[in-house]
């Protein structure tokens, strides 16, 4: 794994952890039919956290994240995001989307559209933004990512790695409180993973609330304060970063670190 | 288990119908039905009061009183009048006698047209990736000149080319006849075509089409048996490693059976001759039926051409060449890897081809085939003035067709869905 | 001698082969004939069985239509001319019958000096459609689509331009109470009142409407009667319009079926599926026949405009299953994407799923319409005069009783011209498409 992904100092000094809470999941549950996939998962998050959830395939650390958002419904238990529960209330559900931003491994950029339009679709027509206020949010954040000379591009005529850092782009747009980020370096070839990265870290120094589904663990150790280890459908470990990697409690994550690192 | 707080009751309001997810669809689902079932019973009440104005009432008996009218292409029993040898039997001269020999004639030329279609398709389609540069051309404009040209002008055409330039059966008369017949068996004239039937000295029924039912019940019997042998043969194979040769056993099985009932009733070819100013005896192919037939089997045939084409181009080269390098034969290659996966996508889309052409079928109207459209739907419509009645049976007939074709594809691609996995 | 030959362990070339030629059989020709008509027997069989297929047909069509006489008043005429001309008995299309009758074949009994209109029509039908065909075009050219229709209306039926000003302006009307009813109460509460105030406006308000703005400002042409329509004209309009009409339905037939929704799903299905089992012969019989009775008693209105309602009907069911497919093609994270954004299912179909989806059908749908077009000959039977209807009564006149086939191959070239280009079109979009998505 590329554990040298980052090379430069981080700056911490706004990386701020306060004692606002902005995601708290209590006791929640979710079901594939029959298959048990997230089994009490009890998870605070407050502003400022930089949290990465690591774990094997199958372990539903994409389905709690998707769960946040309400991509996926979870059948017990409760979510508030920013003291808002997330229920069967479209209005609810409505509020918190807005708010919470989503990295998703494939991108899913919407390609009929330019990459400006991709940036300025949800603001125009969620929030209801003047057009040309929408436009000059979006050459920001596009200016942020460092793409800004392809806002007239389609999706398809970029890389893996700008369409990513688009992707970053067009939901900060929306400027979020939380943003999840669902293995968004998997998809991509090697030399574009840093990029990625390099944004994600920018974002984080901004002490954006961040949860990221990843495997890159040299971003776990670098910019998390918080490594969650999950397995099974349940958190197994969670710890600051340096005694995660350095002294793992439970047998589990020391075979997953062994595998992930161990060559 | 630990007390879980129970979120704050808040009681139903009625905004949750439209705001809550689990309630919204129901309400979506409730109006809707609400405005469907309206605008049903708005349509029920204008057929009651349209149908009381006309004095009319909606009922099916008109099925099974006399239909009266000529059905000159049937495959059973029906008459015009209600006697048969002396006495009066209403079960073969009722509208619902006339409906079945049109659905029988429906179903005659639509199992005619996709055989025939299929066996042009194929050839077609196959002879379309020929590396033969004429070839490929002529069929090319063969499957392009018949799918951009509507049906209807192709049926009439080639109607119109049976009635107007065959000779009529008097050219075939005299000495030196303008016309004669094909190896003095099949004479083709501008009345229809006149075949050799098959006679029984000895049938076993009285009826003729039970006596061809019975061969035809022997036929799938024996293809039934093909299917077991070829099961064993592939057991003996799994077991041994070699497989025992079936062919000609095949062969035998196939047409021995029907071969030896065929000759104990007695089968002989009956050739058709001319007698007056006509042939008889035979069987007479009647321009409709041959027309309709042909149009829809030449028609249908390009659009399956093009199927069979595209499933065959759908099969990646590398395929036949891994079975190559694997050291299979031509032979098997075609029968182990191409076809069956060829077949996947070829299968469903002809299904729907055969769907098609059985309603096509309908437009045996420009041609006055005596099809179910024409008898239910046509003449019975005309001489009862039940037009809500036939329209909603024929179109029931139809729309059971359809099903049934297709829940028969579906099953298909069921059973090839789970043999991927 | 050493061991190892020296030539056989070190090689180096001291001048370069120059290019040559391949051997003559491998060449120009030759190699062409050789490779693509005579390689093998069964290639060489299939050859000359193809050189005798194609010298039957030529030999027998090609002089009869290259002797054809093109001028003449009647078939007895062309027969004169002929007789006259080759000698009796032999074998002379009468093309003449073309050069006298096409503006029929084209227009049917349509006003000769109106013809105009209906060609003009057609125009702004094609201008309309560029946009939509042409991505690269600028997209303020959609307002005229949008208004080409009810241009096309006036320019073909005639009478008072304020009739489709009048029905037109219904639709603007929904428009607003959309946004305006959206904006301010809610989604569903627009699509009700868009739904509800223009179909009451065109009930109630749309004829005295008319009457009032005609009887101010007449601003009418010459009105035609639809009974006098016919021809490739009656094809294009009931294929056109069909199709056109079609769309929204089939649109909404096709998230119908997508829909988790299991009655709308249910109900959907079942539509879909009961027009597509029954054949569009006992659809136009119905429309024709029944039409009347599920329609208060008293109403009674224009043949083909029931052919219209009843073809788009059929057609829907048709298109939304191409739409489908369209739907079925995008990946699932375009979906989520749009959830996670926080667009609603209305606002993620119409800005992000359905550009996309019908972009990917629009092949399938042009098919559909080239379907449709060769299925519009059947109003023939319910006695409406479509091309091969007017063939039909082409010849039932004494003046060219008996002409068979010349009148064939005219309607059967025109409909070839315009199914096969179309054809090649929806193959050159998918192609495109392919391109694209690579």
């Amino acid at each position: 794994m590329s554990e040298l992904a980052i090379e430069r100092d981080i700056d911490r000094s706004a990386m701020t952890v306060s004692d606002e809470v902005a995601i708290q999941i209590t006791k929640m549950n979710k079901w594939y039919g029959s298959f048990h996939v997230l089994r009490d998962i009890d998870l605070t998050v407050y502003r400022g956290e930089r949290i990465v959830i690591a774990g094997p395939s199958g372990s539903g650390k994409s389905t709690l994240i998707r769960c946040i958002n309400r991509l996926e419904e979870h059948q017990a238990g409760s979510i508030l995001v920013d003291g808002t529960e997330l229920s069967s209330d479209l209005k609810n559900i409505d509020k918190i989307r807005s708010e919470v931003g989503m990295v998703f491994q494939h991108f899913n950029l919407f390609p009929h559209l330019t990459i400006l339009e991709n940036c300025t679709l949800a603001p125009i027509w969620v929030r209801k933004i003047p057009k040309k206020e929408a436009e000059a949010t979006a050459m920001h954040f596009l200016e942020k990512v460092k793409i800004p000379e392809q806002a007239n591009k389609y999706p398809g005529q970029l890389s893996g790695g700008q369409q990513q850092r688009v992707a970053i782009a067009r939901s900060l747009c929306m400027k979020p409180r939380i943003m999840l980020f669902d293995e968004p370096t998997s998809a991509l070839d090697p030399e574009m993973i840093k990029e990625v990265l390099d944004t994600m870290v920018e974002l984080a120094e901004e002490g954006m609330t961040m949860l990221c589904v990843t495997h890159e663990m040299g971003f776990a150790r670098q910019v998390a304060n918080r490594v969650i280890f999950m397995d099974a459908g349940q958190i197994v470990e969670q710890n600051e970063p340096e005694e995660f990697f350095n002294n793992p409690q439970n047998e589990r994550t020391k075979l997953f670190l062994s595998q992930i690192l161990g060559h | 288990m630990s007390v879980m707080t129970e979120p704050p009751s808040q009681g139903f309001r009625l905004s949750q119908l439209l705001y809550d997810t689990r309630y919204r669809s129901l309400t979506i689902q409730v109006v809707a039905m609400v405005l469907l079932m309206l605008m049903l019973s708005w349509l029920l009440s204008n057929v009651i009061h349209n149908l009381q104005e006309l004095g009319k009432d909606f009922d099916f008996g008109f099925l099974w009183s006399r239909a009266g009218y000529d059905i000159n292409q049937r495959l059973i029993e029906y008459n015009t009048s209600c006697e048969v040898n002396g006495e009066i039997v209403n079960s073969v001269c009722s509208h619902a006698r006339a409906a079945t020999v049109g659905i029988l004639n429906t179903l005659l030329v639509a199992v005619l047209g996709c055989a025939l279609a299929t066996v042009l398709g194929v050839i077609a389609g196959v002879l379309r990736l020929s590396n033969n540069w004429l070839v490929a051309k002529l069929m090319a404009v063969y499957v392009e000149g018949f799918r951009n040209v509507p049906l209807l002008l192709w049926i009439i055409l080639i109607f119109a080319l049976m009635t107007e330039s065959m000779p009529a059966p008097r050219a075939f008369r005299g000495d030196t006849p303008e016309a004669s017949m094909i190896l003095d068996a099949i004479a083709v004239t501008n009345r229809g075509i006149y075949i050799p039937g098959i006679n029984f000295a000895s049938p076993f029924f009285d009826s003729g089409y039970l006596n061809w039912l019975l061969i035809v019940v022997v036929l799938i019997a024996s293809i039934y048996a093909i299917t077991l042998i070829n099961h064993s043969a592939t057991v003996k194979q799994e077991a041994t490693g070699i497989r025992p040769t079936t062919w000609y056993i095949n062969l035998a099985v196939f047409f021995l059976p029907a071969g030896i009932l065929m000759v104990l009733m007695g089968a002989h070819l009956n050739f058709p001759y001319l007698k007056g100013f006509n042939f008889t005896e035979g069987v007479h192919l009647r321009n409709s039926l041959i027309a309709l037939w042909i149009a829809l089997s030449l028609y249908t045939g390009a659009f399956i051409a093009e199927i069979v084409r595209a499933g065959i181009m759908a099969i990646s080269k590398g395929q036949s060449e891994a079975a190559y390098a694997l050291g299979l034969r031509p032979g098997t290659t075609m029968n182990l890897v191409i076809l069956p996966q060829a077949l996947r996508v070829i299968i469903p889309p002809l299904i729907s081809q055969y769907l098609n052409l059985t309603k096509n079928s309908s437009l045996a109207i420009a041609v006055g085939y005596m099809d179910v459209r024409s008898t239910l739907g046509g003449i019975t419509i005309n001489q009862t003035g039940r037009e809500l009645e036939g329209m909603l049976l024929l179109g029931l007939f139809y729309l059971v067709t359809s099903l049934v074709i297709s829940s028969a594809m579906n099953f298909y691609n069921n059973s090839v869905k789970l043999k991927e996995r | 001698m050493s061991e190892t030959h020296a030539q056989t362990v070190a090689f180096v070339r001291e001048t370069m082969i120059p290019e040559q030629e391949p051997p003559l059989t491998e060449r120009g020709v030759m190699k062409w004939l050789r490779e693509n008509l005579f390689s093998g027997w069964v290639n060489i069989l299939l050859t000359l069985v193809s050189v005798v297929v194609i010298w039957a047909a030529l030999s027998h069509v090609l002089p009869w239509a290259f002797r054809g006489i093109w001028v003449a008043d009647n078939l007895n005429q062309c027969r004169e001319i002929r007789d006259a001309t080759y000698g009796p008995g032999v074998a002379a299309a009468c093309w003449a019958v073309i050069t006298e009758r096409w503006p029929q074949l084209m227009f049917g009994f349509y006003p000769a000096e109106l013809y105009w209109r209906p060609v003009l029509a057609f125009i702004v039908f094609l201008v309309a459609i560029l946009p939509v065909l042409f991505t690269e075009l600028p997209r303020k050219m959609l307002w005229f689509s949008v208004a080409a229709p009810f241009i096309a209306y006036w320019m073909i039926w005639g009478g008072s331009l304020w009739g489709p000003i009048v029905v037109a302006s219904g639709f603007v009307l929904g428009f607003f109470a959309f946004t305006i009813g959206s904006r301010v109460i809610g989604n569903l509460v627009g699509v009700l009142a868009a739904i509800v105030l223009p179909l009451l406006y065109w009930l109630f308000l749309a004829g005295s409407l008319t009457d009032a703005l005609s009887s101010v400002l007449p601003l009418a042409i010459e009105h035609v009667d639809s009974k006098q329509m016919g021809g490739f004209m009656l094809a294009i309009i009931i294929g056109v319009s069909g199709i056109i009409l079609s769309l929204p339905l089939g649109i909404l037939l096709a998230l119908g079926r997508q829909s988790d929704l299991f009655f709308i799903n249910k109900v959907s299905v079942g539509f879909i599926e009961m027009i597509r089992g029954v054949p569009l012969i006992v659809w136009l019989f119905t429309a024709s026949l029944l039409l009347n009775y599920f329609l208060p008693p008293g109403t009674n209105f224009d043949l083909m405009l029931r052919v219209i309602i009843m073809v788009t009907l059929f057609s829907s069911a048709y298109i939304a299953e191409v739409i489908r497919g369209g739907l079925a093609a995008l990946p699932k994270g375009q979906y989520e994407a749009a959830d996670a954004l926080g667009l609603d299912y209305w606002k993620s179909m119409r800005l992000i799923i359905l550009p996309q989806s019908l972009k990917i059908s629009i092949p399938g749908i042009v098919s559909t319409f080239i379907g449709l077009f060769k299925d519009t000959t059947l109003v023939v039977f319910i006695g409406l005069l479509d091309p091969i209807g007017l063939t039909n009564s082409i010849r039932a006149t004494t003046d060219w009783n008996g002409v068979y086939w010349e009148l064939f191959v005219f309607v059967g070239l025109l409909f070839f011209v315009f199914c096969f280009s179309m054809g090649q079109y929806s193959l050159f979009l998918e192609k495109k498409l392919r391109r694209e998505h690579r």
